[in-house]
């Protein structure tokens, strides 16, 4: 059932990179699935390792949505200070906890810190992430709280 | 050229000349910050704004194709890649013993170890 899955995954994503529905090269496609499912499945008896994707997938879309609104927030900050005559930064380097239990959600925070412009996750630990701010206000750990809980809350079996 | 078509050129236009000016203030950025901190988050604004007005932009100008699903492929690829790869090298600044420059008046937290 996964097999037949990816096998179909593969072939639509190969379809649609190549645009081109001649027999000769729809053989090619297939035959490259075939062979990369091969390859996959000889790997995975040398480590089963899987990522498991535990996200609401609503609550992730409601979550990309206002994550756009906060980068674009963010850049429109960030461009004031670099276009600023006095160019005034506030640099600091500061702790954020995070509450996602899966490895995935942390990821996905850690990178929505970075993607969002003046702020960049520098390293990971067991609690908290390290953060750096350009131009740091004392509403940052706020507002980074507020992202940590909206990133909690699209993971499943989180307490909804 | 009728309305729709007009609209969409503008459209298209308009997104892709924004990303255009993010992307000259995110290289404005990189030259007017002196230090290496500062620096990433100019080019951060390149890898945000700059990429995904220009890749919507884009997305109009082709319309309903194959280009426009590649052009959102390769769109969630850089998104997902581009933070990763500041914050290897943002970790590997940290970790090789560089700090950022404190404002006055505040103290950086440590790295553990």
């Amino acid at each position: 059932m996964r097999l037949a899955g990816t096998a179909l995954l593969l072939f639509v994503l190969w379809l649609l990179m190549s645009g081109l529905y001649k027999p000769m090269i729809l053989g090619f496609g297939a035959a490259s699935v075939v062979l990369a499912l091969i390859v996959t499945r000889r790997m995975d008896a040398v480590d089963g390792d899987r990522i498991d994707l535990r996200l609401k997938p609503l609550g992730f879309l409601q979550y990309l949505a206002w994550l756009m609104v906060e980068i674009a927030k963010a850049n429109w900050a960030v461009t004031k200070v670099i276009l600023s005559r006095e160019l005034a930064t506030r640099q600091h380097l500061f702790a954020v906890p995070y509450s996602q239990k899966t490895d995935l959600g942390q990821v996905i925070f850690a990178n929505s810190i970075t993607l969002t412009p003046g702020t960049i996750s520098v390293e990971t630990e067991s609690e908290h992430f390290l953060v750096h701010a350009v131009n740091y206000h004392d509403d940052d750990i706020a507002a980074l709280a507020d992202m940590d809980a909206r990133v909690t809350a699209t993971e499943q079996g989180a307490a909804a | 050229m009728t309305f729709l078509e007009a609209l969409r050129e503008t459209v298209s236009w308009v997104l892709i000349l924004s990303g255009g000016f993010f992307t000259i203030v995110g290289a404005f950025g990189i030259w007017r910050f002196r230090d290496f901190w500062a620096r990433l988050h100019a080019a951060s604004i390149t890898d945000s704004a700059g990429m995904i007005l220009m890749m919507a932009g884009m997305c109009v100008q082709a319309g309903f194709t194959l280009i426009t699903v590649k052009l959102i492929i390769i769109g969630v690829f850089l998104f997902i890649t581009g933070p990763t790869a500041t914050h290897a090298v943002a970790n590997a600044a940290l970790v090789s013993g560089r700090r950022p420059t404190e404002a006055p008046g505040l103290t950086g937290t440590e790295p553990q170890r």
